[in-house]
């Protein structure tokens, strides 16, 4: 092994050099200059996202525990222009005086979960992706009950820790018996060996189970409003995109690579569960008041969505599920970046009602909003409707029909509960509306981002062809 | 040294102890007895590599790795879910799973 191997993981090594320098900013500055590091963050992990986009070199490391290659650095790239997202959007609500002496802990907490969601995704076995996988949970956990005098904000922290911790057992006892059933723990020698034993089709169960926790699939979803509705804004809007696409994306990697032979079994099981997910998110959505758990529903039924693309395990489907996470990465930051401003703004006003009239007062904000959700729920000219389009069409291509019928009824279904937001912002009437206020330059910036990202990445057909290029399938 | 004890014995212990963690998590009220549920189910698991591995792999090592790991991670997911639930206990002024209920539905 030579020293240039180690480029192979320049991704992860750039986050962790980000880590050190945030610690030695929180180190050395003296308090009243604290807020300086949040323009220095944001611009240093900017040229971080700008490096990641350059040709990089692929292949194997560790004796196959690291892999890389097209696929895996799209999807790092696509990861880390969330975060960027999100710490721009951040930059306001950490400004507040109850947040000051712990600016640096955002960002450290949040580019630790980064790094583990990219070894996560890069693994080549299941002991690398169990340390990203936890690397990627435990301090989101920290994040979620960052309000340390919220009472709300540590019932989140307590209720993602223990339902996470409680889903990685169930998914470590899946993998200890496919070791003992298997003699390998990497992906490649699993794959070649596993058969599809009943003993091995419960070990992919286990598993299963584990992994729905973290993508919030129905019957696993429980956590999920309750998590949303507790942390702080931004923590949500990380978790509900970043941290799942994460999770989406290592997924669909191990159900082609290693559960390659057992394909009809776990294309079954992902119909039922994707039904299940799309409809009762759908449902439960339509009664919610407060802005984040209905967002936090609205996410539920759109990983229901995603799970459409990982079903085929077909080439087209997994570029169709990495191309509509880009996409709903843009349009659900939109949507959260609107309600962190104005939760930020009015010191947490979340309730759907409190929406009414905004338009009147606050026209910018209602359109980005509006554009957001047109673009979750599918709506022609935003980049959503390309997304879905995509999804549609690999299902349809392995001749799921009837799944597709329920999909597309699913997608009718959400546009009613996203136009009840708009109906609020720009045809009740109030008489207490939330009144007129300006927003700061990072959170204007972060919310033209992911305009121009839903209306650019629509149009622009380059960016799917490029990502179907380098996908795989089984 | 494990003369007379076949693998059998040590996965049907393995077994009990997952189940008795999960029952466990499932029923018990107290955040810090969920907890050490939690710590039975990892146990189990470690039970499950090393004892596979000793037996039907003997000449490789992920299973000892794999136990090794997870030991260190579980170590570091009690040490954050520990500070929780004190903080827990300064908001509620108790640690009961019932009492930590401000939201639902």
């Amino acid at each position: 092994m030579r020293l240039e191997d180690f480029l192979l993981m320049r991704h992860e090594m750039l986050l962790t050099l980000m880590v050190v320098i945030v610690l030695i900013m929180e180190i050395f500055m003296d308090d009243r200059h604290k807020r300086c590091i949040r323009p220095w963050t944001i611009g240093l992990f900017a040229a971080v996202t700008i490096i990641g986009f350059l040709p990089a070199p692929t292949g194997t490391l560790f004796g196959g525990m690291f892999q890389t290659s097209g696929m895996h650095l799209m999807m790092k790239n696509i990861l880390n222009i969330g975060a960027l997202i999100v710490f721009i959007q951040a930059a306001q609500w950490l400004k507040l005086d109850s947040n000051h002496n712990k600016i640096s802990e955002f960002y450290i907490l949040i580019l630790s979960t980064l790094i583990g969601m990219n070894f996560m995704i890069s693994s080549g076995d299941f002991l690398m992706f169990y340390l990203g996988l936890e690397l990627a949970s435990i301090p989101i956990a920290a994040l979620a009950a960052y309000d340390t005098f919220s009472n709300k904000s540590s019932e989140a922290g307590i209720k993602f820790i223990f339902s996470s911790a409680l889903s990685s057992g169930i998914m470590l006892y899946g993998l200890s018996m496919i070791y003992g059933t298997t003699g390998s723990v990497y992906f490649d020698q699993v794959g070649s060996v596993y058969t599809g034993t009943p003993l091995q089709v419960l070990a992919f169960i286990f598993f299963f189970a584990g992994m729905a926790f973290k993508i919030s699939m129905v019957p696993f979803h429980l956590w999920t409003a309750d998590v949303y509705e507790g942390a702080p804004v931004n923590v949500t809007s990380y978790l509900s995109v970043v941290s799942k696409g994460a999770a989406v994306f290592i997924f669909s990697i191990i159900l082609v690579t290693v559960f390659r032979v057992i394909a009809p079994l776990w294309q079954n099981v992902i119909w039922v569960i994707s039904v299940l997910t799309m409809t009762i998110g759908n449902l439960f959505a339509i009664r919610q008041n407060n802005i984040k758990r209905f967002l936090a529903f609205s996410s539920i039924s759109q990983a229901g969505f995603i799970l459409l693309g990982v079903i085929g395990g077909s080439t087209l489907g997994m570029a169709s599920v990495v191309y509509y996470v880009l996409v709903y990465i843009f349009s659900n930051l939109g949507a959260f970046g609107v309600v962190a401003a104005i939760s930020t703004a009015t010191g947490g006003k979340e309730n759907i009602s409190d929406y009414d009239g905004l338009y009147k007062t606050n026209p910018g904000l209602s359109w980005t909003l509006t554009l957001a959700l047109f673009s979750l729920a599918g709506i022609p000219p935003v980049a959503g409707f390309f997304g879905k389009f995509f999804l549609f069409t690999a299902v349809a291509e392995q001749g799921y029909y009837a799944l597709l019928t329920i999909a597309v009824l699913n997608t009718i279904v959400s546009l009613y509960y996203y136009l009840l937001v708009v109906k609020a912002m720009f045809i009740n009437k109030s008489d207490h509306p939330i009144a007129y206020f300006k927003s700061d330059g990072f959170t204007k910036l972060g919310l033209a981002i992911c305009i121009a990202g839903l209306v650019v990445i629509g149009f622009a057909s380059p960016i799917f062809e490029f990502i179907k290029s380098l996908s795989f399938g089984l | 040294m494990l003369h007379g004890i076949r693998l059998e014995y040590f996965l049907i212990l393995a077994t009990l102890m997952f189940f008795v963690g999960v029952y466990g998590f499932l029923t018990r009220k107290n955040l810090i007895t969920m907890l050490m549920s939690i710590e039975l189910i990892l146990n189990a698991v470690n039970i499950n590599f090393v004892a596979f591995n000793k037996f039907l792999f003997p000449d490789k090592l992920e299973g000892h790795f794999f136990a090794l790991i997870v030991i260190a991670v579980a170590a570091a997911e009690a040490a954050v879910a520990i500070a929780i639930i004190i903080n827990i206990y300064r908001h509620f002024s108790n640690i009961n799973v019932e009492n930590v209920d401000e939201m639902k539905y």
